[in-house]
């Protein structure tokens, strides 16, 4: 039985749809990454999730109790989750008593909300900040307290909204090492949405996808990232190769999609004359001076035509025909003297190609 | 000139040699205006609570009349109390008019739209998120309301201080529903009114002076009681 299900699940607010019949259901003791761009509908699924707000339309079931709408439920529902908000706030009292006070709520008693706060305390390291005012901490420590706050509490279901969004990177590594040792330790299900796919992939049994209030894709960490099953999911996902093209030779699986001006050769199920995209991702691609391309089934002759650096990595797009987005280190790319207007050979495996369809 | 300095020479003498008509009138006046304004209180931070927590038909109706009677003019609320209490008025019956207890329940009507007005502001003040906070974390209603107001404290008291200084220096009600009668229902700004008509300067600015120092020592230890919990 799946700790929580949502079926149907839409939210609008003055007529403008933010979330459209979102399904999905998390088992006890998973973690699911919801991902997707700013303003997609994530934070507003969150908080109906966490029963602050009411949808719409559809149905939240929490341990099988409809807590759409039944207050009595959804209290006693929401006193078995807890939430970390994108940036929380804490009371104006100490960070003991900002850790004790949902424990407070539930009536318990004194000697186990001591107990209860110093391990959470000590979960987060903030031990020695028990008795400052809360108010006064920084970014990341208030992050830390919030966290402290909702794992007190010892909920079957952990909301994270970004949890690390506007912190510097040391903040950052140490909120992630406590949400790990919260998933390697405290086997409860957590639920975080992030615009960061990285911390997604690393963090979650499954990620979401969740584009203009609609879950796009649901699947592994994995399938999202190497088989998109839609161009908007492809192009969240960073995949800056995407070809529009039609099946134009078949043989078996292996297909040879037509694009632009060139054939690229893929593996693919779908028949001939379908609409597809072809998605490569930049690292996959190999780039050359001279025009050895291995076993690669796919090689072409092009120009660079803008090269942007980004880091240690430069990215490079070349024409050959069609636009192709090829990723370097900037070492590599200086050894080999690239620069705009550089010919330069370019090649892929049939293999390493995602064919998708297309609907237009 | 002399007529004033002589007045400030003996309004001094009266204050510290405690002369016992200005201390009964200043213990009275101070006694009336703080229980008036701890009703109100206790009236009007609960109501204020279910007023910005509620949304129903009429709120911001509701919220601008209660602005509005922030101006009302005391005499007005003296009348309107005095009808009402007066012998032949809906609440005659409990012969309560010339006393300090109607001088209360006048106040208490007077200084409640202020304060709750203030006290919906304060909660108004409060970042959104707390009270979502609250909620998130197991909060039942009443939980979220009392962190909530707990939240707010400093702006609310300092609601209580407007409401307070508004109670202690109002003259127009108190004459007309507690009569100035000596000894059992004269206040500080009722007694500088009568005694400034009978020419008893020093009387009535002894007492000036000591209203304007009440109005000092509470503002300023609601202040550090305030710099001391921020």
């Amino acid at each position: 039985m799946a700790l929580l299900r949502i079926e149907n699940l839409g939210q609008s607010y003055d007529g403008s749809d933010i979330l459209t019949d979102v399904n999905l259901s998390l088992e006890h003791g998973e973690v699911f990454a919801l991902i997707g761009p700013t303003g997609s509908g994530k934070t507003t699924l969150l908080k109906l999730l966490d029963l602050l707000e009411t949808p719409s339309s559809g149905s939240i079931y929490f341990d099988d109790v409809d807590v759409t709408k039944v207050e009595s439920n959804r209290l006693a529902a929401r006193r078995r989750m807890a939430l970390v908000q994108q940036k929380p706030v804490v009371f104006s009292m100490n960070v003991y008593d900002n850790v004790a006070v949902g424990l407070k709520w539930r009536g318990i008693d004194k000697a186990s909300i001591k107990q209860k706060v110093e391990h959470a305390l000590e979960l987060v390291d903030m031990t020695d900040y028990a008795h400052r005012d809360a108010k006064t901490l920084s970014g990341g420590e208030t992050q830390r307290v919030a966290l402290a706050r909702a794992l007190a509490l010892e909920p079957n279901l952990l909301l994270l909204d970004e949890p690390t969004a506007n912190l510097d990177p040391n903040s950052v590594s140490k909120i992630e090492e406590i949400i790990e040792h919260v998933i390697s330790e405290h086997k409860i299900s957590i639920f975080m949405t992030t615009h960061n796919m990285l911390q997604g992939q690393r963090l979650a049994d499954r990620v979401g996808v969740l584009i203009d209030g609609r879950m796009q894709q649901v699947g592994t960490p994995e399938q999202i990232f190497s088989a998109p099953t839609s161009k908007a999911v492809a192009e969240f996902v960073g995949i800056d190769n995407i070809l529009a093209g039609t099946i134009d030779k078949k043989d078996g699986d292996l297909v040879d999609v037509k694009v632009t001006s060139g054939l690229v050769s893929a593996i693919s199920h779908y028949e001939l004359g379908q609409n597809v995209y072809a998605l490569i991702r930049p690292e996959d691609i190999t780039l050359s001076l001279a025009g050895e391309h291995g076993s690669a089934r796919n090689a072409f002759s092009g120009k660079i035509f803008k090269i942007t650096t980004l880091g240690s990595l430069v990215h490079i797009e070349v024409d050959c025909g069609f636009p192709l987005f090829v990723v370097l280190t900037a070492r590599s790319a200086l050894d080999m003297g690239l620069a705009v207007g550089t010919q330069v050979f370019v090649s892929f495996k049939a293999t390493a190609i995602k064919v998708i369809k297309r609907w237009a | 000139m002399t007529e004033i300095w002589d007045g400030l020479v003996k309004a001094f003498q009266l204050i510290f040699t405690f002369d016992p008509t200005v201390t009964s009138i200043a213990a009275r006046s101070l006694w009336i205006s703080a229980s008036a304004c701890l009703i109100a209180t206790a009236i009007c931070v609960p109501l204020g609570a279910v007023i910005h927590f509620n949304n129903f038909k009429g709120k911001k109706f509701l919220i601008s009349t209660v602005q509005t009677l922030w101006s009302m003019p005391t005499v007005a609320m003296g009348l309107l109390v005095f009808l009402v209490f007066s012998r032949s008025g809906p609440l005659g019956i409990f012969g309560l008019l010339f006393s300090p207890s109607v001088m209360i329940i006048g106040q208490v009507l007077l200084i409640s739209p202020l304060i709750l007005g203030l006290v919906i502001s304060a909660l108004n003040g409060i970042d959104k998120l707390i009270p979502e906070t609250a909620v998130s974390l197991g909060a039942s209603r009443m939980q979220k309301a009392i962190l909530t107001i707990r939240e707010a404290r400093y702006a609310i008291t300092a609601a209580l201080i407007m409401g307070f200084g508004r109670a202690i220096s109002e003259v127009g009600l108190s004459i007309m529903v507690g009569g100035n009668i000596a000894r059992y229902t004269r206040t500080i700004p009722t007694a500088i009114a009568l005694e400034t008509q009978k020419g008893n300067i020093e009387l009535s600015i002894a007492l000036g002076i000591i209203l304007i120092l009440i109005a000092f020592v509470i503002n300023i230890s609601l202040h550090m009681l305030q710099r001391k919990k921020a």
